[in-house]
């Protein structure tokens, strides 16, 4: 009996614990309850399902274990590539993105007037975004006979084979998003601005150089947004599709070939959703070991004010 | 002060407009590569087909609307009037669902106390990793059952149960620096929590919110997957598939001036929003991605 009580009071005092509109919140946030269960949570359990059946068009989904795994890694001639191929474009993209958005970001937080016009400036290419518009434009722009080429022309530079080469063409789609900077320029440009000016004059006076001081101040401040750049963007970059479909379709020679390509024409070209589910799996395999890579390391090179996350 | 004192201070005044104007430089250099493809992209609509491929040069010999009407015919069957009325079809309800169900949610998220919050904030924020084409084959398959394919209801209803964790989480933000004794005392005569977010907390969000509206509008009217994975017919075309259509147009040989100039067209909107809601832009970015 006595035991029966002992148990009891904490339950109690967990239960008044809790304002009494707790049911509102519960209430507030059901829809998006709902939305996940349905529209999140069964489509990530059912795709690992699938990962391990024959589904396709012409079979119903017979379990096949690993079969859809061993064949990706082993029989596969395009997988592989395709898998090093978005690890590579995302090792070229991100770094280049980033490092040129903080660069102009730099510039602009230099109290020099008309700056609001050039953040319009450099931010209006972001907006268009992965549509399929900017797309066309780039694969235009980049053409044998486009306008880059021209102009290199007139600089007797002779043309290259922007979209014809394989390593070149998967350069050119990165180019893109390297041009789309402008959300990160506007996140570090706002981290700039949070940089206590006290630590620039202290630094200067101490003759501290420019470099220097970049490199002991200004970086270490902003690392918490360098960390959250750096994993949206490459979050974004190893799921890349609309350049790769549209500009290069995946070719020269697959030479842009990327995972989220794959992905598609597995599952609704050759309506074999059992094998794309599994190729899905190790994409998002990857993004789950890259992320939480960042998330492990981060302890180590980002530095809160306010000593870390809660 | 010196003399000397007084050529130290005009050298060193000297050495910052120099600094100047090399900033300047490089700013205006940097900037002409980031707006030269936009602003080619617009004189280049009014070229014909030939001249785009014939010279260089940035301005049209003779300024034609060729591109821009015949391009606008589309299909044939389909002008860009059925594409771009398609295109507000989906994004417009989307975008207004979305602000509606985030918002609430993220007041749910951000004002009150019940058992397993913060796993279920951890969860909801991990869904911000989940790639599309992980989840995009159940979702057709199910969609499919539904007979929901070729409709905007994949697109319209995900919204509205507020499957977009980015925008909850941005409007958990900004409610986190709306003191909190604001709602509880401004609805002291005892209206509910619901109503307490309808009066007080509703108008209160407008800069957030405004925030979602543009980017889920751009995001929407940009996106080109989704667009691809459930509209089948021609008839419910958006802009992004029609313009896939255009340069895939197989056996004739593409139409570059039409093509650019419709890829043009469909970047209006967009852009429009841009130059009106240049503030929100600015806010809605940073109020997401600092504060975390």
């Amino acid at each position: 009996m006595a035991k029966a009580n002992a148990s009891a009071v904490p339950a109690v005092k967990k239960v008044r614990k809790l304002p009494r509109n707790w049911k509102w919140g519960v209430a507030f946030i059901t829809p998006w309850i709902i939305g996940f269960l349905a529209f999140q949570l069964y489509p990530l359990l059912a795709s690992l399902y699938y990962s391990f059946t024959d589904f396709s068009v012409l079979a119903d989904g017979k379990w096949v274990g690993v079969e859809n795994y061993v064949k990706l890694f082993t029989k596969d001639k395009h997988f592989l590539k395709s898998l090093w191929l978005t690890v590579k474009y995302a090792i070229m993209s991100v770094p280049v993105k980033l490092a040129f958005a903080l660069f102009i970001a730099m510039l602009l937080n230099m109290k020099l007037r008309g700056i609001n016009m050039f953040r319009t400036i450099y931010y209006l290419p972001s907006i268009m975004g992965g549509s399929v518009a900017v797309s066309i434009l780039w694969k235009f722009l980049f053409m044998q006979d486009g306008i880059v080429n021209k102009a290199l022309a007139v600089f007797h530079i002779p043309a290259v084979s922007w979209l014809g080469d394989p390593n070149m063409a998967l350069v050119t789609v990165s180019l893109l998003v390297v041009w789309q900077f402008g959300s990160s320029m506007v996140l570090f440009l706002a981290g700039l601005k949070n940089v206590p000016q006290e630590l620039y004059e202290a630094a200067s006076v101490d003759g501290a150089s420019k470099v220097r001081q970049f490199f002991k101040i200004t970086l270490p401040m902003i690392t918490p947004i360098v960390f959250f750049n750096l994993m949206m963007q490459t979050i974004n970059a190893l799921q890349e599709f609309t350049s790769v479909s549209i500009i290069t379709n995946g070719g020269p020679n697959r030479g842009t070939y990327l995972l989220g390509l794959k992905i598609y024409e597995e599952a609704f070209t050759n309506s074999k959703m059992g094998y794309a589910s599994a190729t899905s799996w190790v994409l998002f395999a990857i993004v789950l070991v890259v992320t939480g890579l960042l998330f492990k390391t981060s302890d180590a090179w980002v530095y809160y004010e306010d000593g870390g996350m809660n | 002060m010196s003399k000397s004192n007084a050529v130290v201070v005009t050298k060193a005044r000297k050495k910052k407009t120099w600094k100047r104007i090399i900033t300047y430089a490089f700013l205006v250099f940097v900037g002409f590569f980031m707006i030269y493809p936009l602003v080619w992209l617009f004189f280049s609509t009014f070229k014909t087909n030939t001249e785009l491929f014939g010279k260089l040069s940035f301005f049209p010999e003779t300024f034609t609307w060729e591109a821009f009407v015949n391009g606008w015919k589309g299909s044939g069957q389909y002008t860009y009037t059925t594409f771009y009325l398609n295109t507000f079809a989906l994004v417009l309800p989307t975008v207004i669902v979305t602000v509606l169900s985030t918002g609430i949610v993220a007041y749910g998220f951000a004002r009150f106390k019940f058992p397993c919050r913060g796993a279920l904030f951890v969860l909801m924020i991990s869904t911000l990793m989940l790639p599309d084409a992980v989840i995009i084959i159940p979702r057709y398959v199910v969609f499919n059952q539904l007979g929901w394919i070729d409709t905007y209801m994949p697109f319209w209803i995900p919204a509205l149960f507020a499957c977009y964790p980015f925008f909850i989480f941005m409007q958990m933000q900004f409610l986190r620096g709306i003191p909190r004794e604001l709602d509880e005392s401004a609805c002291v005569d005892g209206c509910n929590p619901f109503m307490t977010y309808v009066r007080i907390l509703f108008p209160l969000m407008k800069p957030a919110m405004f925030s979602v509206i543009i980017f889920q509008f751009l995001w929407r009217w940009n996106d080109y997957f989704n667009n691809l994975i459930y509209i089948s017919s021609v008839k419910k075309y958006t802009l992004s598939l029609a313009l896939k259509m255009s340069i895939d147009s197989q056996g004739a040989v593409t139409q570059w001036n039409q093509v650019l100039a419709m890829s043009f067209v469909s970047m209006i909107p967009p852009t429009l929003l841009f130059f009106f809601a240049q503030k929100y832009f600015v806010e809605g970015i940073t109020t997401s991605g600092l504060k975390g």
